[in-house]
């Protein structure tokens, strides 16, 4: 546990990287994935297509691979991302987005299609119908699914690690090279504070989910 | 239908490998360092080199994406120079080199897999140091490298770390020249990466302003592409020795009699010329260390 104490500065700013990479990329996944999931819903025929292909493009990616995309290819086209942090959130976010949309359609899918037709039927626009009658439902009884892509975002992060990010994982692995004889212990020091991350995230579902239940 | 054209490309296909293999094993057949005739008898009772003859095979852990020391191309087999000191070592016990089971070991696993014996011994650019001599032990060196600077051919800014403050510099997460940069050159701004070949495409696009870490690994990619050039003399000393158990000195000292046989009868240098020497100029085989 010397161990631990000892290098709790590196594993701090390990931490806060991981945890400001994953509140970051997770709030723009959220906005970005509820604007696909309506672009999926729409009645727009384009607009449907490009989500489509979007989600299923990234759905289907491996995340090493879109990091890859965006630090190796994307210079070759003359596009760069300012290495490190920033890269990462915006492959995170990307990557996430995509399973953001899907958890949110299968809510949206899950609302009675009376309440939609009950709500143009008052006269609202399609986008009155989404933002002020469906999603506000949907959104609701998603909150588990949502959580378990945030979590998995939480430790996704931990890929960015070998594209010039220090976050918890580089920090780990620089404290196993400096205790060759505790590699294993400064390992499980990184897992110990994902947990920290993860588990509070759990239980913030719990209540949530209690909080916005309604009965049906 | 289907297995009717099938087959043809199947025997064909077959043909083909058979044709390659064969014209693998006669070209290595050259440079293979030779097998020792020798019987577990030949080694002191109850010895680790009496066990491993005796069983006829080896467990060593290499790296497996190192140019020049250990690469696995497409064909699965490790080549580089710690690939061949595993050889002279494995014909020492009378072990033939396709008897040799070659473990991937990165650097950060080495020691667990020393301590837990899933390898016998590990060869993969390990640099002995104090640290490390408290977990495993090592024979060696076979080879001294050191820490150096690689920069695009046309920048002429850096000509040695100093040069490095406020300079982007890539380097592998977790690895020994990233402490040491960190350690030693803190106005340096390290950009770890996940490998060293990982960082050539944001030099090559001025992302970072240079690499560091081995100079015999710089050399290799400075050979690949001539718009890559290393700077300045190497700055830090990495003896490379070979891993094994820590109680094991028997085993230890008897390495490093092979290692100095290998130095005289010129072995070690064949061994250096067919791999790393291809970029690099031959060296004075490093003095053992019997500590």
């Amino acid at each position: 546990m010397d161990l631990l104490a000892d290098n709790l500065p590196a594993y701090l700013s390990g931490f806060l990287f991981t945890l400001r990479l994953t509140v970051i990329s997770g709030a723009i996944a959220l906005v970005v994935g509820t604007v696909l999931a309506a672009m999926r819903v729409s009645p727009v025929a384009t607009l449907r297509g490009l989500a489509v292909t979007y989600v299923e493009l990234l759905r289907n990616t491996p995340l090493t691979l879109v990091f890859f995309f965006l630090v190796f290819v994307a210079p070759q086209f003359g596009v760069r991302t300012p290495l490190g942090f920033w890269t990462a959130v915006i492959a995170l976010s990307a990557y996430t987005s995509a399973f953001v949309c899907e958890a949110v359609r299968s809510g949206i899918n899950g609302v009675p299609v009376g309440q939609a037709e009950a709500a143009r039927a008052v006269g609202l626009t399609f986008g009155q119908t989404l933002s002020l009658v469906v999603l506000p439902q949907a959104v609701r009884s998603v909150i588990p699914p949502l959580i378990n892509v945030l979590i998995a975002l939480a430790k996704n992060t931990s890929v960015a690690a070998g594209f010039a990010s220090v976050e918890l994982l580089a920090s780990g692995r620089r404290i196993a090279l400096a205790n060759p004889s505790d590699a294993m212990l400064a390992l499980a020091g990184v897992a110990l504070f994902y947990l920290v991350i993860t588990i509070p995230a759990g239980l913030l579902a719990g209540v949530l989910e209690r909080k916005v239940a309604f009965a049906r | 239908m289907r297995t009717r054209t099938a087959a043809p490309i199947a025997l064909a296909a077959a043909a083909l490998l058979t044709l390659t293999a064969c014209g693998g094993s006669s070209d290595d057949a050259a440079s293979e360092p030779e097998v020792s005739d020798v019987a577990a008898a030949d080694f002191p009772e109850g010895s680790t080199m009496a066990a491993l003859a005796e069983s006829g095979s080896i467990t060593i852990g290499t790296k497996f994406d190192q140019p020049l020391f250990g690469l696995v191309g497409p064909d699965g087999t490790p080549e580089g120079f710690d690939v061949e000191i595993g050889k002279i070592i494995a014909g020492a016990l009378g072990i033939a080199p396709e008897d040799i089971d070659w473990k991937e070991t990165i650097s950060a696993n080495r020691e667990s897999f020393i301590e837990s014996g899933q390898v016998d011994v590990v060869i993969a650019t390990y640099t002995i140091n104090d640290d490390r001599k408290e977990v495993v032990s090592f024979a060696g060196p076979y080879y001294e490298a050191g820490q150096s600077i690689l920069t695009l051919a046309d920048n002429e800014d850096i000509q040695g770390p100093d040069d490095l403050a406020g300079k982007k510099v890539c380097t592998v997460s977790g690895s020994t020249p990233e402490a040491n940069l960190l350690e030693n050159f803190p106005d340096t701004e390290v950009v770890p990466f996940g490998a060293y070949s990982d960082c050539l495409e944001p030099l090559r696009g001025g992302q970072v302003d240079a690499v560091s870490t081995d100079n015999v690994i710089l050399a290799g990619f400075a050979a690949d592409d001539p718009s890559f050039e290393v700077r300045g003399e190497p700055f830090t000393a990495e003896p490379y020795g070979i891993g094994l158990a820590l109680d094991d000195t028997e085993f230890r000292n008897w390495i490093n009699d092979v290692l100095e046989a290998s130095y005289e009868d010129g072995t070690w240098t064949t061994a250096w010329e067919n791999t790393a020497g291809s970029v690099l100029p031959t060296p004075e085989p490093p003095a053992v260390d019997r500590y």
